[in-house]
C-alpha cells in the first residue's frame, strides 16, 4: 500500500490542470498592476539615430516610456553569462554587454530598444507604435561560418572576425591526423545541424513588484529555476539585496531550456517597478517569442571518421562553427563545448577524437540550451556519420554500430568507462538497448519488405540512432573547473508537520515534469506513508531555500537525491527517538513500512507516533532537538549517462517528396524508474521535438539577419497527425553513483529520434543515388528536389 | 466605442461593456477572470484558446467578443458537472494526456467537439481532428488515448475502461 516507487501513479497536479485552475504567470493580477509593452529592433543590425516618444507618452493611459538610455543612465549592467570558455591561448572569451534595452544599436531582429508602460495591454501596445525611432540599417550576418571571413560586418566591435572564443577537446590533434591518414576508409560529411526554436506553449511572461512599504522586490516569472534567476537578477544586473527580492516561478507551461536563462525582461520589470512603485506585467505574444526565446543548436559542421578495413572505428577529427546569436544567453558557450565535444565519443570504442569549435557572433537571435542542449548535435553527427559509413563501406549500419560499441560495464564491479573526450561513463549494456530495438522493429523481415516494396515503386526507409547523454548535472567543482560561473548541486528540505504530514521544498522546478507526483512518490514510498500525506513544493525563493532548477534532465537525479538526503536524516533521527520510546537500543531497530521495529519482535512505533513526540518532546531522548526539518544540498559525483536505441521507419512519397513516419521505436535506458507513465510521457515528448527537427522545423534568416518564419504560419511544428503513435521499451541499468540509482530522461527522445528519421529518409531515397547530404529539416520540396537532381 | 453584450458562460449569464477591439478570449481571461482558457500565439493556430460556442469548437482568439452576443459559451471551467470531471477530463488525467497544461484545456474542448460528432473515432480521425491544436510536450501519442479512453467512458459509462 505504500510500495510506490516504480508504479505509474496518476499526477497529483493534474486536477488544477484540466479543471481551467492552473496559475501561470499571465493568469495572475495584482491589484493597480500596469502593463508593458517592448518596443522591438525590426532590423538585425542598425544605428538609432534619434527615438521620439513624446507621442506615446502623451496619450491617455500610457504612464511612463523608458528608453535604452534611461537604462544606462540609471548605471544598469547587462543581463550575464553563467559560463566562460577560454580562448585556446587562454584569453578568456569575449562577453560583449548584454544590456535590458539598446541605447546605440540593434544587434538582432528583436532587440530592445524601449519599454512602454500603461493602464493596459493595448494602450501600450498603440503608444509602442506611435514612438518614432530613426534607424541607420547596417549590413549583418546571420550564418556562423560566413561570420568569421574577413570583411563581414561585426556584431561587437572587440570581437575580431566575430569570434567569441575558440576551443578544442581531445587527443592531441597529430595523433587524429595521423589515425586517419593510416586509415582504410574515411567518410567525410558536411552539413548544418539547423537552428530550431523552441517553442514552450505558454510564451514568457513577467511582473515585477517593487513594495515601497516593506522595501520588497517580488518578480512573478516564466522561469525553469527562480533561485538563479534571482541571484542573477540581484547579484550582477540590477544591484538589490538578494534577501528581499522573491522570485515565484508559478505554473510554467513548458520550457524546453528556452525558460532556464535569465532574460532581459525579468530585470526590465523590476527596474520599471522600482521607479513606478507598481506592478508591472509583461507577456510576450508568439510572434516576440519567436524573436526573443533564446533558440537552439545552429551547427556548421565538418566531421571525418576513419575506419579500418573490418569497420573499426579508428578516428574522429571534427570541425565545427557555433552560432551564439548577437549576446551571450547565460550557459550559452557550455552548451557546443562541454555538452556537445565531451559527448562525440558516443557509444563507441573510437580511439582517437579531436575537435575544433568556434563561437561565433551573428546578428541573430541568441543561442543557448534547448533539450538536449549539445548531446542533440553530437548524436546527430555520430550516428549520420555511422550510416553513411555503412553505406560507403557496404555493411549493415547496425553490425557497424555493434562492431563498434563499448563492452557492457556496471560501474560497480566493473570500473566507468573513461572517453577520450573527458567523461567517464557510469554503466551501460549498449547493445542490449539496439538488439531490443532490432527485435521490436523485426528488422529481419524488414529488407525484405523493402525490396519488395522498391520493386512497386514504393520507397520505404529505416534509419538507426544509438546515443548517450550526459544527464544530472552536475558535480559542481568539475564544472567549476570547466568555466561554470554556479554550483550545479540540488536543495531538497523534507519537513515532517507534527501529524506525520511531510512538506518537501525542493529547488528542482516542474514544467511538465510531474514532480509533485514523483517525489512524492519517492518520499512516501522511503517513510512507508501514503502518498496522499506528501506535499511537494517548488518554484518559489520564499518557501525554497535554494536551488539550481530544471533543465539538463537533472531533477530526479539531483533534485531526488538532495530529498533522499533529508530523508536518511530524518530517518536516523526517527531511530533515536523511536529508540528511547521503545527502550531499546538505536542498532536493535529496524525502519519499514512506516514504523520502527524491535527486530525479532513485535514492538513497534509508527512515524506519525515518532513525528509528534518530536514535536511534543515531554518523554524524549536527553540532549536530542525536538522536530523533524532537514534540508540537504546534493552535489553528484558524477553525471549520469542514458542512452538508448531509436529506429524510424518512413515511407517517402516519390511524386510529392513527402515523408510519412510510420514507425518509430525507442529503446531507452535512463536507469531506475519511478514513475514508468511519467517517463514514458518525457519519452514521446522528447521523441516529437527530435522529428520536428528532422521534418519539419528550421528558423530561417535572410541575407538581412531577418527571422523570415516567426510564426507558427511560417515554422512548422509537428501536428498530431504528422506523428505515428511510438513503440516504446527500455532496459534498465541503474546508476551507480546517486542513491536512487536514476539517470535522466527529459531530453532522451529529443537527443536519439532526428538522425534515426533522417537516416531512413537517405535509406528510403537509396535508389536515387543521392550521395549528398540533405540539409534538415527534410521539407517535401528539399527531399522531392533530390530525387528529381 | 463599447459595446454590451449579454453572453451565458458556463451556464452562467453576464452582461458587460467591452471596448469593439476587444478579443473573446481576451474578455473570458481578463473581464471574467477565467483564466483556464489561454493564449498560445497570435496567428491562431495553436488552439490553446479553444472553447466551446454553442456547442462548438472555436478559437477565442479569432473572434471579438462583441460577436459573441447572445451566444453561449463553454470553457474549461465548465466542463465539470457537479464536481464530476467530463470523461474527456478522466481520460486526460488516466492516460497521462497533459503535461504542462497550457494546450490541455483547449486540447480538451477540441476533443468534445470531436466526440459529439463521432462517439467513436479511429486513432487517424483523432489525429485529424487536433490538427488545430499544438501541444509541445506530449508528442499527442497519450493525448490520443485519453480520447479513446474518454470515447469509451462516453459509449459505456457502466463499464470500468481498462
Amino acid at each position: 500500500m505504500t510500495n510506490y516507487i516504480g508504479k505509474a501513479v496518476k499526477r497529483v497536479e493534474d486536477k488544477r490542470f484540466l479543471t481551467g485552475k492552473g496559475r501561470y504567470t499571465d493568469d495572475i493580477v495584482l491589484p493597480g498592476m500596469l502593463h508593458a509593452y517592448i518596443v522591438r529592433s525590426p532590423y538585425a543590425h542598425a544605428k538609432i539615430i534619434s527615438i521620439d516618444t513624446s507621442a506615446a507618452e502623451a496619450m491617455e493611459g500610457v504612464v511612463k516610456v523608458y528608453t535604452g538610455k534611461d537604462i544606462a543612465d540609471s548605471g544598469v549592467g547587462g543581463v550575464p553569462c553563467g559560463w566562460q570558455i577560454n580562448f585556446k591561448n587562454g584569453d578568456p572569451m569575449k562577453e560583449p554587454p548584454h544590456p535590458l534595452l539598446v541605447a546605440d544599436k540593434a544587434r538582432y531582429m528583436g532587440d530592445g530598444v524601449a519599454v512602454v508602460i500603461a493602464d493596459t495591454r493595448e494602450i501600450a501596445r498603440d503608444a509602442g507604435d506611435a514612438i518614432e525611432i530613426e534607424w541607420e540599417e547596417l549590413p549583418a550576418v546571420a550564418h556562423a561560418k560566413k561570420a568569421t571571413e574577413a570583411g563581414q560586418p561585426l556584431v561587437h566591435d572587440d570581437a575580431p572576425n566575430n569570434l567569441c572564443f575558440d576551443w578544442e577537446l581531445g587527443n592531441p590533434k597529430e595523433e587524429v591526423d595521423k589515425a586517419l591518414s593510416h586509415a582504410h576508409h574515411v567518410t567525410t560529411l558536411e552539413f548544418t545541424n539547423q537552428r530550431v526554436i523552441p517553442n514552450a506553449m505558454e510564451p514568457r511572461s513577467a511582473i515585477g513588484h517593487f513594495d515601497e512599504s516593506t522595501d520588497k522586490y517580488t518578480l512573478y516569472t516564466t522561469s525553469q529555476n527562480p533561485h538563479l534567476t534571482r541571484l542573477l537578477l540581484c547579484a550582477f544586473v540590477l544591484g538589490i539585496p538578494e534577501h528581499r527580492v522573491r522570485v515565484v516561478a508559478p505554473d510554467v507551461g513548458g520550457g524546453f531550456g528556452s525558460k532556464i536563462f535569465h532574460y532581459a525582461e525579468e530585470a526590465l520589470m523590476i527596474w520599471c517597478s522600482q521607479r513606478l512603485k507598481v506592478p508591472i506585467k509583461w507577456t510576450s505574444d508568439r510572434s516576440e517569442a519567436f524573436m526573443t526565446d533564446a533558440h537552439g543548436r545552429d551547427h556548421v559542421t565538418k566531421a571525418e571518421m576513419g575506419f579500418d578495413k573490418e569497420g573499426h572505428i579508428v578516428g574522429l577529427r571534427i570541425n565545427t562553427h557555433a552560432n551564439l546569436g548577437a549576446y551571450l544567453s547565460t550557459f550559452a558557450p557550455a552548451v557546443p563545448t562541454w555538452l556537445h565535444g565531451t559527448l562525440l565519443q558516443g557509444l563507441y570504442t573510437t580511439p582517437k577524437i579531436h575537435i575544433d569549435l568556434c563561437g561565433v557572433f551573428t546578428h541573430t537571435t541568441p543561442v543557448d540550451a534547448y533539450r538536449g542542449a549539445g548531446r542533440p548535435e553530437a548524436t546527430y553527427l555520430l550516428e549520420r556519420m555511422m550510416d553513411v559509413a555503412a553505406l560507403e563501406m557496404e555493411m549493415d549500419p547496425a553490425e557497424l554500430r555493434v562492431k563498434n560499441f563499448i563492452p557492457p560495464f556496471d560501474g560497480v564491479n566493473e570500473p566507468g568507462y573513461q572517453t577520450q573526450v573527458a567523461l567517464q561513463y557510469d554503466s551501460g549494456d549498449y547493445h542490449a538497448v539496439l538488439k531490443r530495438a532490432l527485435e521490436m522493429v523485426g528488422y529481419d523481415d524488414f529488407r525484405k519488405e523493402q525490396a519488395e516494396a522498391r520493386k512497386q515503386g514504393k520507397l520505404l526507409g529505416i534509419g538507426f540512432s544509438t546515443y548517450i547523454e550526459a544527464c544530472g548535472i552536475a558535480p559542481s567543482a568539475v564544472v567549476g573547473a570547466l568555466g561554470a560561473r554556479a554550483g550545479l548541486y540540488e536543495v531538497g528540505q523534507v519537513r515532517v508537520q507534527p501529524t506525520g504530514k511531510v512538506s518537501v521544498y525542493t529547488g528542482a522546478h516542474s514544467h511538465g515534469q510531474g514532480h509533485e507526483t514523483t517525489f512524492a512518490q519517492v518520499v512516501a514510498d522511503r517513510l512507508g506513508i501514503p502518498l496522499d500525506d506528501v506535499e511537494i513544493v517548488h518554484g518559489d525563493s520564499e518557501s525554497v531555500a535554494f536551488g539550481m532548477g530544471t533543465y539538463g534532465s537533472r531533477s530526479l537525479a539531483v533534485g531526488g537525491s538532495a530529498i533522499v538526503k533529508s530523508l536518511d536524516k530524518i530517518i536516523d533521527k526517527g531511530a533515536k527517538i523511536a529508540a528511547h520510546k521503545l527502550e531499546a537500543a538505536e542498532e536493535d531497530l529496524e525502519f519499514a513500512d512506516g514504523k520502527w521495529t524491535v527486530k525479532g519482535t513485535d514492538k513497534s512505533i509508527a512515524f506519525g507516533d515518532i513525528a509528534l513526540t518530536a514535536y511534543v518532546p515531554h518523554d524524549y531522548p536527553e540532549g536530542l532537538e525536538p522536530g523533524m526539518d532537514f534540508s540537504s544540498f546534493y552535489d553528484p559525483a558524477n553525471f549520469t549517462y542514458p542512452y538508448g536505441a531509436h529506429i524510424a521507419v518512413v515511407e517517402v512519397d516519390q511524386d510529392t517528396g513527402q515523408t510519412k513516419l510510420k514507425r518509430f521505436i525507442a529503446v531507452d535506458d535512463v536507469g531506475n524508474v519511478i514513475n514508468p507513465m511519467i517517463v514514458d510521457g518525457q519519452i514521446h515528448g522528447g521523441l516529437a521535438q527530435g522529428i520536428g527537427q528532422a521534418l519539419f522545423e528550421g528558423a530561417m534568416y535572410d541575407e538581412n539577419g531577418q527571422l523570415i518564419n516567426g510564426s507558427y504560419m511560417d515554422y512548422t511544428m509537428p501536428r498530431a497527425d504528422d506523428l505515428p503513435s511510438f513503440e516504446i521499451d527500455r532496459t534498465v541499468t541503474p546508476c551507480p553513483h546517486n542513491p536512487l540509482g536514476v539517470k535522466g530522461a527529459g531530453e532522451a527522445g529529443c537527443i536519439g529520434s532526428t538522425p534515426a528519421v533522417v537516416n531512413a529518409v537517405m535509406d528510403a531515397l537509396r535508389p536515387f543515388g543521392i550521395k549528398k547530404d540533405l540539409e534538415m529539416p527534410l521539407t517535401p520540396e528539399r527531399v522531392w528536389r533530390a530525387m528529381h537532381s | 466605442m463599447s459595446t454590451r453584450i449579454t453572453v451565458t458562460v458556463n451556464g452562467q449569464a453576464v452582461t458587460r461593456d467591452v471596448e469593439g477591439r476587444t478579443l473573446l478570449v481576451h474578455f473570458l481571461r481578463d473581464t471574467l477572470s477565467l483564466t483556464g482558457t489561454h493564449v498560445g500565439c497570435d496567428t491562431s493556430n495553436c488552439g490553446a484558446c479553444t472553447i466551446l460556442m454553442d456547442g462548438q469548437a472555436v478559437k477565442s482568439c479569432s473572434m471579438l467578443a462583441a460577436q459573441a452576443d447572445g451566444a453561449e459559451i463553454t470553457t474549461v471551467e465548465g466542463l465539470s458537472q457537479n464536481g464530476e470531471m467530463h470523461p474527456i477530463q478522466e481520460g486526460f488525467r488516466e492516460e497521462h494526456g497533459l503535461q504542462c497544461g497550457f494546450c490541455t484545456p483547449g486540447m480538451m474542448m477540441a476533443a468534445v467537439d470531436l466526440l459529439k460528432n463521432n462517439s467513436n473515432p479511429s486513432e487517424q480521425e483523432i489525429r485529424e481532428a487536433l490538427e488545430g491544436n499544438f501541444c509541445r510536450c506530449t508528442g499527442y501519442h497519450n493525448i490520443v488515448k485519453s480520447i479513446q479512453y474518454a470515447a469509451k467512458k462516453i459509449n459505456e459509462p457502466e463499464k470500468e475502461v481498462a
